[in-house]
């Protein structure tokens, strides 16, 4: 999906020369740090028929640079799986990486009924000692699964192995299958150390491999419903998942299953019987797309409900997909009644926001989804990049043919998908894609995000927290979005941080109305009387005459 | 409910950690380390523990947390993190300008075995510390004790890097505060320093961890011991340490270390254990209390007095620290309320035992674990209710499962304000203390109290 903007012609971005900026955001460093980091910033620029310049991206953090990425584990565990209510996460390492990941992202999720299972507000962990390093942990880790098992009766379990494991040379996948068998549930294990890659990113990978092969296809009952559709990588922060849901039902949708935002075991293991596969988050969850697609047939858009014309966009995307009138006319419909609030709301934040400057540093897509947003309320993204995002996430999927598969992604088990040889049913012939492509429908491509930024903006992969701080300084943005790592440094400094991970406390801004909700967050943060009282009224005007008299 | 699935039977479990009562020990070093003044604290280890860390320690105080990683990969693990670690040395001092780093390891680094001391000493001969800079370091393994054991262990790297005896005595004395929040350590050493002594404190948060909004970050701000004062420790008459698990071991390394005698203490939580505190400052001060102590005894006092009613014989759940768990159960029996469940997730031998002599009046049978965890507490919550909870942030889910009032206290506390400016130490503390029990046990009063006995003035 491409959203075309004005294209910004002036080699300058608010004043400043982009290559004089780039030069002061690497200059300070040792020699190699900068060569390795001026890859990895980059002016961007847009021409007719010329595809973006190349990014470096997917590489590893250089040590004591103070990044802001995190670790396999927390991408595997943290991002795609903890989401799930009903699965039993098992953390087997010592107690730290399950006690952070514990309840701290936001995920919202609503169990079917009282009795239903929900473990999200629960942590579970092998708490590992000295003992087990030097003797092994698997004995402890099958107890653990028993003792779980016993106390909480799940449907499932999965293990999810931290740094120490992989080095005492446990083997999750053994235990795991062993003690499947002998509880009679379905039981698997991720090998997701955080030394495995070099951010996150390792670790969606790892959990798509696992879920995909230990849950997707297990229930092969095929639901009542039209238009039946899974939506993927969306987590349901701050009830983003919820607003969706509620969108596409009313449209006529029927949602089979959500990865991982407001799900379940159960919706997972039936996804296989949908006909079209949504993609939010391309990063997190493009493998689980990719590989449903090649074994059942399934296939896959890129879609953005982040923003009311994208969400519109979208929309209207998915119905032209399926070509059926009266689904056309029900989004129509929806968009028709849904659009005034969102135009009325645009004007009135317009009147405080236009021309404002943000910068928007997260995850692997929201850096570019909400730029849309910002765009809809005046607001202008000068600079963006991801934390762990690749370069087809930056400059579209036609770049997968030339990454260059390193050390650290080889890592990673690709998984060797077949085609099901009794469920593969390819939902379009040759015939239905060519008249896709006929409608200019885009299927399994997503163009990144850098050919939707103006010409000159700056594009940073990876930023430092030097990075951060002189861009800032530079730029003096009227906001900045990041994660909880930045938010304070960055508001010392005077300018409102929002927080792209988590939405801080907000949310849902997906949708149109959500988009709503975020436009007022926005006004409310840039706009706020506080950046007013920075300065004492002694500090505005020092001198020390005084008078007391009663004018 | 949030907890639907924590049963009234308890079952065994040697294996099962659910829902912990403590976390890993790199991130009471990187606490500990921004006490020092200048200090960038670094994590030798993959790069998720740092980012957890400093994630858990910006939501509890609202302020920027820096540290550098060595960001393994799986070579590092592999072949070892020397090169990782020599690199971000290098790189920190050259980028952020730091006056010392305190690098703590992980999980992963400790089972790999990386030798850190040898590493710096190595970064040293190669030329990557620059003059007067340092880089200090502690082993902080989490598959041994918890996040107390990881802010002791970096609390005694302070005084076996730094502390010197130069065999000159210096006029002042050393206060080890232990793991508590920043304004505690501001009261511990105003309280200190009304008695006429010169100190030094370390670690001290305060001013770097409750810093203003001043529209310009300083990654160092202007608070934290500084390096000359940590050299002068081995020099000071004497050393107050509070909280055995947090600050014992400092005391007792810099006690054979420089001959400064040193005495424990608990954290001056709630009345006596003040008064124990503001004891040893007397003697170690050899003059009179002052009379502002003595008032701000008195008014703790008279709180006491005039609520006794509502405290009495009030029964009570506790999760957190050792250290805090020992003195705040003294306290709440000094206000004849009694902690019926008191757990900590931190091992130990000795908390049992406190708690146990501490509790050894009480009326109810009382049930106490080292090494325990909150699903264990809830479950003998719900066998057998109480009448308040004290606990972190995770304590609100089992607050309100069970309806039980209850205070944030600890750590993490991720959804309030407060602990960041005011102290729960001293008397001062203590009547914040109070003042939360009271709007806890009172608030709840008045929402269940029938209309009839509604009342305005209590
Ligand atoms: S690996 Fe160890 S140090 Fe790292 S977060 Fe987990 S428990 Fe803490
Ligand atoms: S130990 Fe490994 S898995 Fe755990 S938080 Fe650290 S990097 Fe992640």
């Amino acid at each position: 999906m491409v959203i075309q903007n004005e294209k910004q012609c002036s080699a300058d971005l608010e004043g400043l020369d982009p290559q004089e900026v780039k030069n002061d955001l690497i200059n300070k460093y040792p020699p190699k740090v900068a060569r390795k980091r001026s890859k990895q910033i980059v002016i961007n620029k847009i021409e007719k028929d010329q595809p973006v310049p190349k990014i470096q991206a997917n590489v590893r953090t250089i040590p004591g640079i103070i990044t802001q990425r995190g670790c396999t584990y927390a991408g595997c565990k943290g991002v795609v799986l903890g989401p799930t209510r009903d699965i039993l996460n098992l953390t087997h390492g010592p107690i730290g990486c399950g006690f952070y990941s514990w309840l701290t992202r936001r995920n919202q999720t609503r169990p079917v009924g009282p009795d239903a299972h929900n473990f999200m507000p629960y942590c579970f962990s092998t708490d590992m000692q000295d003992r087990e390093i030097v003797f092994g942990g698997e004995k402890k880790l099958k107890q653990a699964i028993e003792e779980a098992y016993n106390i909480f009766k799940p449907k499932a379990i999965g293990i999810f192995s931290t740094c120490p494991v992989g080095l005492i040379g446990d083997d999750v996948h053994a235990v795991a299958r062993e003690m499947g068998k002998k509880l009679g549930i379905n039981i698997f294990g991720f090998s997701c150390e955080g030394y495995k890659g070099v951010s996150q990113s390792a670790g969606h990978h790892i959990a798509n491999n696992g879920i995909f092969a230990n849950v997707v296809g297990l229930d092969d009952n095929v639901k009542e419903g039209k238009f039946k559709i899974n939506l993927l990588g969306e987590y349901n922060i701050g009830g983003d998942a919820f607003a969706i849901e509620d969108l596409l039902e009313e449209c006529g949708f029927t949602l089979i299953s959500t990865f991982s935002g407001n799900s379940s075991y159960d919706y997972f293991a039936n996804s296989h019987t949908a006909d079209l596969n949504l993609i939010m988050c391309h990063r997190s969850i493009n493998y689980v797309a990719e590989m449903m697609e090649k074994k059942f047939g399934i296939p896959w858009m890129k879609i953005n409900f982040l923003g009311a014309d994208s969400t519109a966009k979208s929309l209207r995307k998915i119905a032209a997909y399926y070509d059926d009138q009266e689904l056309i006319d029900k989004v129509e419909e929806v968009i028709a009644r849904e659009m005034p609030a969102v135009l009325k709301a645009q004007e009135d934040v317009r009147s405080r926001c236009e021309g404002k400057l943000a910068m928007i540093f997260v995850g692997g897509s929201r850096a570019h989804h909400y730029q849309d947003i910002f765009k809809e309320i005046g607001m202008r993204v000068i600079s963006a990049g991801y934390e762990f995002a690749h370069r087809d996430d930056y400059e579209g999927r036609e770049v997968l043919p030339t990454i260059k598969i390193d050390a650290d992604s080889r890592n990673i088990e690709e998984l060797e998908i077949h085609a099901d040889s009794k469920r593969f049913n390819p939902r379009n012939s040759e015939e239905d894609l060519k008249r896709l492509a006929e409608k200019g429908i885009e299927m399994e491509t997503y163009n990144g995000m850098m050919s939707d930024m103006s010409d000159g903006s700056m594009v940073i992969d990876d930023i430092s927290q030097f990075e951060t701080e002189k861009m800032i300084e530079l730029y003096k943005p009227d906001i900045f979005c990041a994660g909880i790592k930045e938010k304070y440094s960055v508001q010392k400094n005077g300018v409102p941080m929002k927080q792209l991970h988590s939405y801080d406390n907000g949310g849902p801004y997906a949708v149109f109305k959500g988009a709503i909700n975020f436009y007022y967050e926005v006004d409310r943060m840039v706009n706020s009387k506080v950046w007013g009282y920075i300065k004492a009224p002694w500090q505005k005007n020092p001198e020390l005459s005084a008078r007391y008299a009663c004018e | 409910m949030l907890l639907r699935h924590t049963p009234l039977k308890i079952q065994d479990r040697k294996a099962l950690s659910v829902n912990p009562a403590k976390t890993c020990q790199p991130i009471g070093a990187m606490y500990a380390a921004l006490g020092i003044h200048g200090c960038l604290p670094h994590s030798h280890g993959s790069q998720g523990c740092c980012a957890y860390h400093r994630s858990t320690l910006t939501r509890h105080y609202k302020e920027p947390i820096m540290s550098g990683t060595s960001s393994f990969t799986e070579g590092a693990s592999v072949f070892g993190g020397q090169a990782n670690l020599l690199q971000a040395i290098n790189n920190i001092f050259t980028i952020y300008e730091p006056d010392l780093i305190a690098v703590h390891t992980t999980c992963l680094s400790e089972t790999i075995g990386d030798d850190v001391l040898q590493i710096t000493r190595k970064a040293r001969d190669d030329g990557k510390i620059p003059e007067g800079k340092h880089v200090i370091h502690a082993s902080t393994p989490s598959y041994v004790g918890s996040h107390v054991t990881g802010f002791a262990n970096m609390t005694k790297a302070m005084v076996n890097y730094f502390a010197e005896s130069t065999g000159k005595k210096k006029n002042q004395i050393n206060l080890i505060p232990g793991y508590v929040e920043p304004p505690d350590m501001e009261e511990i050493r105003r309280l200190a320093e009304l008695m006429n002594l010169s100190t030094v404190m370390f670690p001290d948060t305060s001013g770097v961890l409750n810093g203003p909004q001043t529209g310009r970050y300083r990654m160092f701000p202007p608070g934290g011991v500084t390096i000359p004062e940590l050299i002068s420790t081995g020099d000071s008459m004497g050393t107050i340490a509070m909280g055995e698990y947090a600050s014992g071991d400092a005391a007792r390394v810099l006690d054979t270390k420089c001959k400064v005698p040193c005495k424990i203490l608990d954290l001056p939580i709630g009345l006596q254990a003040t008064d124990r505190y503001i004891d040893a400052l007397r003697k170690q001060a050899g003059t009179e209390v002052p009379a502002q102590i003595n008032f701000e005894r008195g008014q703790l006092l008279d709180i006491i007095t005039d609520m006794q009613a509502w405290f009495y014989g009030k029964k009570v759940a506790l999760a957190g620290d050792p250290d805090q768990m020992i003195a705040l159960s003294e306290f709440l029996v000094a206000i004849d309320m009694w902690p019926v469940y008191v757990v900590t997730g931190t091992p130990g031998k000795i908390f049992e035992k406190r708690i146990n002599e501490i509790t050894k009046n009480s009326p109810y049978p009382v049930k106490v674990k080292a090494g325990g965890d909150l699903f264990l507490l809830h479950q003998w919550i719900k066998n057998e209710s109480v009448d308040l909870l004290i606990a972190n942030t995770y304590g609100k889910y089992m607050a309100r499962d069970s309806d039980i009032p209850f205070i944030r206290y600890g750590f993490p506390i991720l959804d309030r304000i407060g602990h960041s400016y005011f102290p729960s130490v001293g008397y001062r503390g203590g009547m914040r203390l109070l003042e939360k029990i009271l709007d806890a046990i009172l608030d709840r009063k008045d929402r269940d109290s029938p209309e009839e006995s509604f009342e305005l003035v209590m």
